[in-house]
């Protein structure tokens, strides 16, 4: 178990920067988010601390030992990949054991292991399979079974979960997250999902177009997103997000709508942003124009227009409007977050 | 002795209905056996001829007036006889055996490192390399045979078999090269990152990731070699002066030829014979052939 330290660490692929210097601290035995849309950097990082890819500028240390020239071998880590990578001419069981085979381990000690993987990850009746024979979730757990027999000091993923179907996902993203929590072992995961992100994570890292927006906590995250990106990222449905001015008493949308202020607000205030589920249904609130009412069962989803701006709220209570009908709402204002012109939160 | 294909290329055709969904059967027929039978007719023929001549006596064979030229009355061993005890051909086919595999297993070897450099290392100038190597197989054999006469005499390999060893690679290690950098292209890089990552080095991945899942791949390069190697014709009749040292495509025609008397049943005997070693060699490789040609590594 490690540490990892990955300090202005930039990528260049011939004349294209890929990534302008990226600062991220992980302290052993933390599990780590790296989130953000696709292109932006995030498996290109995880494949320079991995070794896969040499590093243009910067420095990465895993375990306070700078790795910038060590191979990957001799890295320490194990890597999930995307589409398994499993080795479809061997079994299961010489998959989870090549790494040791190779290591030139006694063959009582790679049973040993490979059989303690297979109980801990359900596969002690698979093992004789070969990946052609086996389920999405099977290969997927096969993967991690390669990676935990090597008692790595880093875990990496890379999007691990993105080939399986729904149901599954949400069953293996709790199984790695436990399996993560057993062994405590330091750990780098890489998803284009934010629910993924903020339910697995001790620590996400958002990025977008190699850079780091915001790192922290997933409900630090939610709760106190630095910037518009991240504003709109984190959460789901998204941060209603509306540009506008101070103005006449309150925040005067661009659509014409306005809406009620925190007391103390900054006059500077150019994007005003409320979550869906941070708008309550109110008789004395703003008036709109339902446009589209999704139930969920648990909760409604409204589309509102409120001038021409168009803002969705998310209500526990089942709304019986129909489109064009009126409804009033109010956000909550200890939950408004405003942003300057600069799109950075106003404090 | 191209005739030896026949025998794959009806293996390959012959799969095809159980992929396509046809109505009815009528249709079917005219469609797909109709041709079938067509395509056959005119591979196989010469194979028939061929094996019709071998045993066919003398007499009838000189005498068509009386003698129905697609069919033999009596069958007679007498030109194998006469190949097998009274000529080299034994010996013959020996030496081409010899070449065959050698050059074969020569030039398999380096294309496979050439490839395996060429597309996984990616090295300064690797695609530069690569063109080269294909420029060298355009090449044609009938120009390259005489600087590469004079090398074969200074390295006094001249009449030996290494001279056709050693040369046949020229033409072999650029094909095979390319096949083998397509296949190896269809084996997802992932599995060698993995590796990589799991603590193994370049040979051992080679060795133990690499070649096992491009073993279809390296079979049908080894029927190509082996099948190009067993026809060449070019070089052998160059390089190879000795009658005991002759391979059997240029033996047969040199020797077997008496002045302007063509020993016809010698001749097709010792064609016939020659074939069989590829066509069998063929019919134990066909589906990892077929495999590699149509698909690549799954799962
Ligand atoms: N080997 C490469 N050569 C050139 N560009 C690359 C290479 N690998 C990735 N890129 C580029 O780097 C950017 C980031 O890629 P990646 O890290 O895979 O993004 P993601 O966040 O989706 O994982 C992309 O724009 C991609 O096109
Ligand atoms: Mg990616």
């Amino acid at each position: 178990m490690a540490t990892v330290s990955v300090r202005q660490a930039k990528k260049v692929f011939g004349s294209t920067k890929i990534l302008h210097g990226v600062d991220v601290e992980i302290a052993d035995g933390e599990f780590v988010v790296l989130v953000g849309p696709s292109g932006c950097g995030k498996s290109t990082l995880l494949r320079m601390i991995a070794g896969l890819e040499n590093i243009s500028g910067g420095e990465i240390a895993i375990g306070g030992r700078v790795v910038n020239n060590v191979p990957p071998k001799d890295r320490d880590i194990a890597m999930v990949f995307q589409n398994y990578a499993l080795y479809p001419h061997m079994t299961v069981r010489e998959n989870m054991a090549f790494s040791m085979k190779l290591a030139k381990a006694p063959a009582d000690v790679m049973e040993e292991e490979v059989k303690r993987a297979a109980k801990i990850l359900g596969l002690d009746a698979l093992l004789d399979r070969y990946p052609r024979q086996l389920s999405g979730g099977q290969r997927q757990r096969v993967a991690m079974g390669r990676a935990i027999v090597r008692h790595p000091q880093v875990f990496l993923f890379d999007e691990p979960l993105s080939n399986l179907d729904a149901k599954l996902r949400v069953q293996m993203r709790s199984e790695i997250k436990e399996l993560q929590q057993r062994l405590a072992t330091t750990t780098i995961y890489v998803t284009h999902d934010q629910i993924e992100a903020m339910t697995m994570a001790d620590q996400i890292v958002v990025m977008n177009g190699g850079r780091i927006e915001q790192a922290g906590a997933p409900l630090a995250l939610y709760d106190r997103p630095a910037n518009l990106f991240v504003a709109g990222f984190i959460g789901s449905p998204a941060m209603n997000l509306l540009p506008g001015r101070v103005a006449d008493g309150g925040f005067r949308t661009d659509g014409g709508a306005l809406l009620p202020l925190p007391p103390g607000a900054n006059a500077q205030a150019a994007t005003y942003g409320i979550r869906p589920e941070h708008l309550m249904l109110a008789d004395d609130g703003v008036e709109g124009t339902i446009v589209l009412v999704e139930p969920t069962g648990s909760e409604t989803q409204v589309t509102l227009r409120i001038g021409e701006t168009q803002i969705i709220g998310a209500f526990r209570e089942r709304v019986q409007g129909r489109p064009g009908d009126l409804l009033r709402v109010a956000p909550d204002l200890s939950l408004v977050h405003l942003f300057g012109p600069d799109g950075n939160r106003l404090p | 002795m191209t005739d030896a294909a026949a025998a794959p290329q009806s293996n390959t055709a012959t799969a095809a209905p159980e992929m396509l969904s046809w109505d009815s059967k009528s249709r079917r027929v005219v469609m797909l056996y109709v041709p079938l039978a067509c395509f056959l007719l005119i591979l196989l023929f010469p194979f028939y001829w061929m094996t019709v001549t071998a045993f066919k006596p003398n007499a009838e064979l000189y005498d068509y007036a009386t003698h129905n030229p697609f069919w033999i009355t009596s069958p007679t061993l007498d030109h194998i006889r006469h190949l097998l005890f009274n000529t080299s051909y034994p010996h013959w086919l020996w030496t081409t055996m010899l070449v065959s595999i050698a050059a074969t297993f020569l030039s398999l070897l380096s294309s496979t490192l050439a490839a395996y450099a060429i597309q996984r290392l990616r090295f300064r100038g690797s695609q530069y390399v690569g063109l080269a190597i294909y420029l060298a197989y355009l090449v044609p054999p009938s120009i390259l045979f005489i600087p590469l006469a004079t090398m074969v005499v200074r390295l006094g390999l001249f009449d030996t078999p290494f001279a056709l060893i050693l040369t046949y690679p020229t033409f072999l290690v650029p094909f095979c090269t390319w096949l083998l950098i397509g296949y190896f292209k269809s084996i997802p890089y992932e599995l060698e990152e993995c590796a990589l990552i799991d603590g193994a080095s370049r040979l051992q991945i080679l060795r133990q990731i690499t070649l096992p899942l491009a073993i279809p791949g390296l079979i049908s390069a080894g029927i190509f070699s082996f099948t190009l190697s067993w026809n060449e014709f070019i070089y052998a009749l160059a390089f190879i002066q000795s009658s005991e040292n002759k391979t059997v495509p240029v033996a047969i025609l040199t020797e077997l030829v008496t002045g302007d008397v063509y020993q016809w049943g010698a001749l097709m005997a010792g064609s016939l014979l020659g074939s069989l070693p590829v066509a069998i060699f063929y019919s134990f490789f066909v589906d990892y052939y077929v495999s590699s040609l149509t698909g690549a590594v799954k799962e």
